[in-house]
């Protein structure tokens, strides 16, 4: 497969079920690295901003990782649209839709992109705590759905 | 009857604030609050850990600007470990905190200027929505916002080459840092490929200052006079009276420029201000102890910076800080819009300041750390994004902190804010019988010049609607709006 991809976790990791973006990253890049799949690449940070744009303009297929409080059974992927920011209201972090949009009229280029949106439960400075189990056992869900999918593609 | 507003949280305003307006039976403004209703408790986190992990801890606090957090930390343990109290790091521990420090500045100043005030600039106040925002700014303006991705890119990597990392970076650690600066690292920023190098980012710190000079000159009523209100304004200066954003003494002015508070040791700020507490607000309300709870609150951030500081030490941003001092014929600056222009002032300042150090051979080698008698408390202050930043531990003999206590920013500028909603929400509001988005957008553009960054929450997807109330005098909830973040 010659796509490029990038898989992009973001959250804050010391705040319990919101490191859940980046601990994907962390488990899914190095099973990356052991299969061998060399058109992969990963991202992390605290959150999205303007600068991803530039980002992600260099990728043709762009998977978004975070933590979630739906109520969803374990986790779930759906396709990024495009957003033109009308309801953001946190001043420093910005939404996948906006993160494509601005690279749409930066770079007239939208990667497919899709986020993958992984159940959380806590969300509290806890220092010594990480994980709920319940987050873990959807980490480990998405993580085996994910290298499945890769799997195939390749 | 009478009618409370509620806006809720502040659109655009990091973490959860709210406003209520509460309107008399003629539709006049008779009080406007904003509230902080979020309690973080920060200070308790640390307590009982090993002194040396506060800078990396404190990260957690906020994926908004910890860098600001990690520095802060690392200068109050320079003092425990025995590295003085802000001049005693070697050069290139000192100059490599700087470095990441103004990085930091640069990246946040850029997302505020381009992607919140930008969009309210260039389309007004009261525009719609859709279009008053980045992705307005990028199909109107397409340059603006390359110029916005680009600087940003910039000051990240800035910081992931001084701190080690983007998340919880560990370059700053007590009595110095823990890296040099690699010769690589170095051409990036000196060399980099188009746009990616030091010279261009002082050329759009300049074209943004243009941008912002060009708009004042066609709408001074807006600028001049929106949220305008004198106040006490309070920084870190060098004690040579430099702007110095990384470390200095503590000065505040009246608002006709007299001297409140005469450069006083940063460590010594107990003795000089003190925080109140308020029933309706989780967030305290600082204060200078020599004037009083009543007067002696104050401006921090660039506004105040510009205020209180005697120069700039870089000569393009000397220039500009001529021409914003001049603009009030050298008096104290009161308007809260001229903000905008402090901070692209200090974007410029900080993209000179990034070059300056870049091609000091200091960043590239020599000793990293240095130490000295072990004490038991610190105090770390620093000229954040948004103001002045105040850390302060205390150990036990386990080497465990028993005591922190954090003032940041935001916290600063508490009545500064409320005072500015207070305002705007009579000059916009006053007489009305309906309450427009632009009218509400008004308020929000009042506190968002100061740039607040309230709560240092979680950024799970889907759990931050926005939310609007309209309550009645018997605190019926009329109407309510809700926005999905």
């Amino acid at each position: 497969m010659d796509n490029k991809i990038l898989f992009y976790g973001y959250g804050n990791p010391g705040r319990q079920d919101d490191a859940l973006g980046i601990r994907f990253i962390d488990a899914l890049q190095i099973w990356v690295e052991e299969q061998g799949y060399s058109n992969i690449f990963f991202e992390s940070n605290y959150q999205l901003n303007i600068e991803d744009a530039d980002t992600i303009s260099n990728y043709d297929l762009v998977y978004f990782v975070d933590a979630t409080v739906e109520e969803i059974n374990s986790f779930g992927i759906m396709d990024v649209e495009l957003s033109n920011a009308q309801v953001e209201f946190t001043m420093h972090a910005i939404s996948p839709g906006v993160v494509l949009s601005l690279c749409k009229q930066i770079y007239n280029k939208v990667p497919v992109a899709s986020t993958i949106h992984i159940r959380g439960f806590e969300w509290e400075l806890e220092f010594d705590k990480g994980l709920t189990k319940r987050a873990e056992k959807n980490l480990q869900d998405a993580l085996k759905y994910t290298k499945k999918l890769l799997e195939d593609l390749q | 009857m009478n009618k409370k507003i509620t806006i809720e949280p502040v659109t655009r305003v990091e973490g959860h604030g709210k406003v209520t307006i509460h309107l008399d039976e003629q539709n006049q403004v008779v009080q406007s609050r904003l509230h902080i209703v979020e309690f973080r408790g920060f200070e308790r986190f640390v307590q009982g850990r090993p002194y040396w992990e506060a800078p990396v801890l404190v990260q957690r606090l906020c994926g908004i600007c910890p860098v600001s957090h990690h520095l802060a930390a690392a200068k109050a343990l320079d003092m425990i470990v025995g590295a003085g109290t802000g001049d005693g790091l070697t050069p290139t521990g000192e100059k490599m905190r700087r470095l990441m420090h103004y990085g930091q500045m640069f990246q946040s100043h850029v997302l505020h200027f381009f992607h919140l005030a930008s969009p309210d600039l260039l389309f007004g106040i009261d525009a719609d929505p859709a279009l008053r925002n980045v992705v307005g700014v990028a199909i109107k303006h397409k340059e603006l916002a390359v110029q916005a991705v680009m600087m940003r890119k910039f000051g990240q990597e800035i910081i992931k080459a001084t701190a080690g990392k983007k998340i919880h970076g560990t370059g700053a650690i007590p009595g110095g840092i823990n890296k040099h600066l690699t010769q690589t690292e170095k051409d990036s920023f000196l060399n980099g490929e188009d746009p990616m190098n030091v010279d261009k980012m002082i050329d759009w710190s300049l074209g943004a200052l243009e941008f912002f000079k060009g708009y004042h000159a066609e709408n001074k009523d807006l600028i001049d006079k929106f949220a305008a209100f004198p106040s006490n304004h309070l920084s870190l200066v060098r004690k040579d009276g430099a702007m110095d954003l990384y470390h200095g003494v503590i000065r505040a002015v009246g608002a006709n420029g007299e001297r409140v508070l005469d450069d006083v040791e940063s460590h010594t700020y107990l003795d000089h201000i003190d925080e109140e507490v308020k029933t309706w607000s989780y967030m305290k309300f600082p204060y200078l102890k020599t004037i009083g709870k009543k007067d002696g609150w104050y401006r921090v951030g660039p506004l105040a910076r510009m205020n209180t500081a005697d120069f700039i030490p870089t000569p393009l941003a000397q220039k500009e800080f001529e021409e914003f001092r001049a603009y009030t014929n050298g008096k104290p600056n009161n308007m809260s819009m001229h903000q905008h222009w402090a901070r692209l002032i200090e974007i410029l300042h900080s993209a000179e300041m990034m070059k300056q150090l870049l091609n000091d051979p200091d960043l590239m080698s020599g000793e990293l750390t240095t130490t000295g008698t072990k004490g038991r408390e610190g105090v770390g202050l620093l000229e954040a994004p948004r103001g002045t930043l105040f850390h302060h531990y205390r150990i036990n003999d386990n080497d465990q902190i028993d005591l922190a206590n954090l003032i940041v920013s935001t916290t600063n500028n508490n009545t500064p804010m409320n005072t500015a909603v207070n305002l705007v929400a009579k000059q916009f509001m006053n007489d009305q019988s309906e309450i427009t988005e632009g009218m509400m957008n008004a308020v929000e553009v009042a506190i968002r010049s100061y740039d607040p960054c309230l709560s240092c929450a979680t950024h799970a997807l889907g759990k931050m609607p926005l939310e609007i109330k309209l309550i009645d005098a018997t605190n019926k909830v009329i109407d309510r709006k809700l926005k999905n973040g």
